[in-house]
């Protein structure tokens, strides 16, 4: 959740998608062309539109849908909202929501005026709503949706008690290496697959005078999402979901093994831009922005993200796909890590409109939209590959859908935030300690348990 | 406030009835026109404490009574624990620091020429908000000398009187005929002898980051009364090592590395290598092993870590004066112009130096303005938060916390409501001297 709230803020600089209204004119025509039971001409439009979803006409209702997207992201989504309205005569509203929006909704809540839908970042808020008794369930019209076009996997985190609440709009891929295209070329080093060849990269890297790995330590959540990716990749999707819900101690073989593993690049000397002390006050855009500026001499080659480092990157004036490239973090164990975010759409005002927007969202016609305007990845498997605009994206989204259900949920979302959000506390601290002083693993370990223990309360 | 004015005033001798005051106001008309303060100090200040208080001795979600729980977590909590340190360290110096400087410029300026240009410049931080104040002091305090300004300073000086080395970060490849020294540097595994070419290929320096005067690398040529050999960057630029511990055509000769030979832990020859990275060693060499000392490789100094656990607080308490000195130096000012010249006058003429004066006649006379801001400084520092909250990066400000800080963190990132009253209760009970202190000074001020 910190690490895509903490981009939103500063995506406002990422410009438009120059052709968005082109692109947007683009994919109805796209659409239009294929099939045609639902003519959805609505009056005074001439502009025939269809698409894969069949939508009910809503003609004067009113919706309004809350989510903390800001900028380039917000207006990109309000062109989806646009497109329902278009289909349906419906007016929607977006209302611009803050950080943590569990707690925005709860004042909503309180004054009698949720909004219909929100736009919930991790499972554990989906529960949090359903437990509150804001959330209402999908009705059969979204869940067909979502069954014909999501993987089993998707379907689930959207679930509490069986029932099916959450409609992932949309999400993020945390399993990501960012590299400086020009420093590989210089070392002549590679994209690795597996850890090992990571190893050898960095040392090719580091032997050709460029410090391998930037990491901004400053902030706990980047230290986090390493953990997870050669937590998962190497223990297996059991364990991690087991340690998810701390149903395995911090102490278990399997988290000392991890951060040995881990401690194989935070560890080394020289590995890390700026030492351990230098990464604990770099915090993220920094260390995205130091590993893209500075000629054939950057502070460092790598650095570790999600997809939403290329905000970053365009804010270093780096070009992405040229400059910064990009390969899917390496497999620690048998495969490689997939490990992601999400937002996820929650019907709080339960009615025919609400309704029809999930449907909406749940269809590839809604993401395909928003994906041709960047910026944006779609748990959707049936969004066309090529619908994203460039090689970069295509990457990423492909790597998200082809890992399946074998795709894990961000564990430090899934943790309480006493634990797993909180800056100087829990995880994100014991994390920085060890990247401090990365030879006291069981030292780590039993830190992160008392922590993890007593904000599970088990 | 009535009873003042009766008390003051010789109003009519023949007051008609108690009930009405000297002005002729009831009783009730008072209270009408009180009524707005007190609702607005009812629910803005009384109730909000109040329910503080209570809400203090219940559970985590406000159902359960807890007793003292959320008190005794108050004192067993690490974190809570730092936070009280830290705030017994910002209450002792920041006031006093700020009160200190604040007199000396007070009473400097009130002898310079453009005293009064002098105290803006010094005030004006106090139109600064502390969040950008806050955030000034981040960039000020970055650890990286080109961005932050304490680091740059500091990094100067250092560095004019100790010189970085070339290459910091060169390093032994693979399979390498060297080997690291427990104490920095490397040595070779094997002994050298005379008449053998000598390779000493090392790693980690790109050719930008190379001397000027590096040249093409080239190979020693051998000569049977010296010890000859090459030391050079194995690595070619978008090819990678090329001839494992070979010379390539494009790789550059360290120039300038030192390099010494050992004899049974003693250092017998040494010789500087030459822009091509060649070196020449007298025959005293033969049989020895060579070390590259670690003076090669010093790290370029990098300035000093204000913002790690052992400084932040200092560093932010800094950025604290900087903003307050100002405040205190006016209110200071404002003192002594009200003290009596002859004062001063008379001290002077019976021979009294200005040492003296200031420390005998200036500060006792001044006592009661500096005791008032210091007392007011205590009060604001003991709230202090957005400082913190914003100098200290996420892995110090454990380090950094205090007590307004720890309150919004259990408060509101923790979900800690009960925790978190209990926090603001006792910031109260803290407060609540030193505001006695304070009104006390006051009254007496008044009546005098």
């Amino acid at each position: 959740m910190r690490s895509t709230s903490r981009n939103r803020t500063s995506r406002a600089a990422r410009a438009a998608a120059a052709a968005a209204a082109g692109a947007l004119a683009l994919s109805l025509t796209a659409c239009g062309g294929d099939d045609n039971d639902s003519g959805n001409e609505q009056g005074g439009n001439d502009q025939e539109t269809a698409g894969t979803v069949t939508l009910p006409k809503l003609n004067g209702e009113s919706l309004e849908v809350a989510a903390v997207w800001t900028g380039a992201e917000q207006e990109n989504f309000k062109k989806v909202l646009a497109e329902f309205e278009k289909r349906t005569g419906a007016k929607v509203t977006f209302v611009p929501a803050q950080d943590p929006i569990i707690n925005f909704l709860g004042s909503k809540v309180a004054g009698g005026q949720p909004p219909d839908i929100a736009m919930l970042p991790q499972p554990g808020a989906i529960k949090q709503a359903v437990d509150k008794k804001w959330a209402k369930p999908l009705g059969a019209e979204a869940i067909n949706e979502l069954q014909e076009n999501y993987s089993q996997g998707w379907q689930d985190i959207g679930k509490v008690d069986d029932k099916q609440y959450g409609v992932y709009y949309k999400a993020a891929n945390k399993s990501l290496i960012w590299y400086n295209a020009k420093v590989f070329e210089n070392a002549g080093a590679t994209e690795p697959k597996t850890w090992d060849e990571l190893l050898t990269t960095a040392q090719t890297v580091y032997d050709s005078g460029v410090t391998p790995f930037s990491v901004g330590g400053a902030e706990g959540w980047t230290l986090t999402d390493w953990f997870e990716n050669i937590y998962l990749s190497q223990a297996g999707p059991e364990k991690y979901d087991q340690l998810a819900k701390h149903e395995i101690k911090w102490t278990d073989p399997s988290v000392k093994d991890a951060l040995t593993t881990l401690a194989q690049v935070w560890g080394k000397k020289d590995y890390v831009a700026g030492g351990a002390n230098g990464a604990l006050q770099t915090d993220f855009p920094a260390s995205v922005t130091q590993t893209f500026t500075g000629g054939d001499q950057p502070k460092a080659a790598m650095v570790y993200e999600g997809d939403f480092a290329q905000v970053n990157i365009t804010q270093a004036k780096a070009e992405v796909g040229t400059d910064a490239k990009v390969f899917p973090f390496p497999a620690v164990g048998d495969t490689a890590p997939v490990v992601s975010g999400g937002d996820a759409a929650v019907i709080l005002q339960d009615s025919k409109a609400a309704q029809a927007l999930a449907t909406f969202l749940a269809s590839p016609d809604a993401a395909t939209i928003q994906a041709k305007l960047g910026g944006y990845l779609s748990p959707n498997k049936n969004v066309d590959n090529s619908a994203y605009p460039n090689a970069v994206q295509q990457k990423i989204a492909k790597s998200l859908i082809d890992s399946g259900d074998d795709f894990r949920f961000d564990m430090s979302d899934q943790a309480p935030q006493a634990f797993g959000g909180t800056p100087g506390k829990g995880e994100w601290k014991a994390l920085q300690d060890f990247l401090k002083n990365p030879s006291d693993i069981a030292g780590t370990q039993q830190k992160l348990e008392a922590d993890a223990a007593a904000a599970y309360g088990n | 406030m009535a009873s003042a004015e009766a008390a003051g005033g010789s109003g009519p001798p023949a007051a008609p009835k108690s009930r009405k005051s000297v002005t002729g106001t009831r009783r009730t008309v008072a209270a009408l026109f009180l009524l707005p303060a007190l609702v607005l100090l009812g629910a803005l200040v009384v109730y909000p404490i109040g329910y503080s208080v209570i809400r203090s001795f219940y559970d985590q979600s406000g159902d359960g009574f807890a007793g003292f729980d959320n008190y005794e977590a108050l004192f067993t909590d690490d974190g809570i624990r730092t936070a009280l340190k830290n705030n017994v360290i910002w209450v002792v110096f920041a006031p006093t620091v700020a009160t200190a400087l604040g007199l000396i410029f007070a009473v400097l300026t009130e002898r310079v020429r453009w005293g009064t240009a002098f105290k803006l410049v010094v005030f004006m931080p106090m139109a600064i908000s502390m969040l950008a104040a806050g955030i000034i002091f981040r960039l000020v305090y970055d650890q990286d000398p080109d961005k932050g300004v304490a680091n740059a300073v500091w990094v100067g000086v250092h560095d004019t009187f100790a010189q970085a080395s070339a290459f910091p970060k060169a390093h032994p490849g693979r399979e390498s005929p060297l080997e690291a020294v427990s104490g920095g540097g490397f040595i070779t595994k094997a002994t050298v002898s005379a008449g053998t070419p000598v390779t000493l290929p090392l790693v980690g320096v790109a050719p930008d980051q190379m001397p000027g005067s590096a040249k093409t690398a080239v190979e020693a040529k051998a000569d049977p009364d010296e010890v000859t050999g090459t030391t050079w960057q194995d690595f070619t630029r978008g090819k990678g090592v090329g001839t494992l511990g070979g010379v390539d055509a494009s790789e550059l000769g360290y120039a300038g590395m030192t390099i010494e030979a050992v004899k049974d832990g003693k250092v017998v020859a040494r010789a500087e290598a030459a822009d091509d990275g060649t070196f020449t060693l007298p025959a005293a060499a033969d049989g020895a092993r060579l070390r590259l000392p670690p003076d090669n490789f010093k790290e370029p100094y990098n300035g000093v870590d204000w913002l790690g656990p052992s400084l932040v607080t200092p560093a932010i308490i800094g950025s604290y004066i900087w903003m307050w000195a100002g405040f205190a130096m006016v209110l200071i000012a404002a003192g002594l112009a009200g003290i009596p010249r002859d004062l001063l006058e008379a001290a002077r003429v019976d021979g009294a130096n200005e040492w003296q004066v200031f420390r005998r006649v200036t500060v006792p006379l001044l006592a009661p303005v500096l005791a008032v801001v210091t007392v007011t400084l205590m009060i604001n520092v003991l709230k202090v938060f957005d400082l913190v909250f914003i100098i200290a990066p996420g892995s110090s400000q454990d380090d950094a916390n205090v007590l307004a800080l720890e309150l919004y963190r259990k408060g509101f990132s923790e979900d800690q409501p009960g925790i978190a009253s209990a926090i603001a209760v006792f910031l109260l009970l803290l407060v609540i001297p030193v505001m006695w202190f304070n009104i006390r000074r006051l009254r007496r001020e008044v009546r005098r």
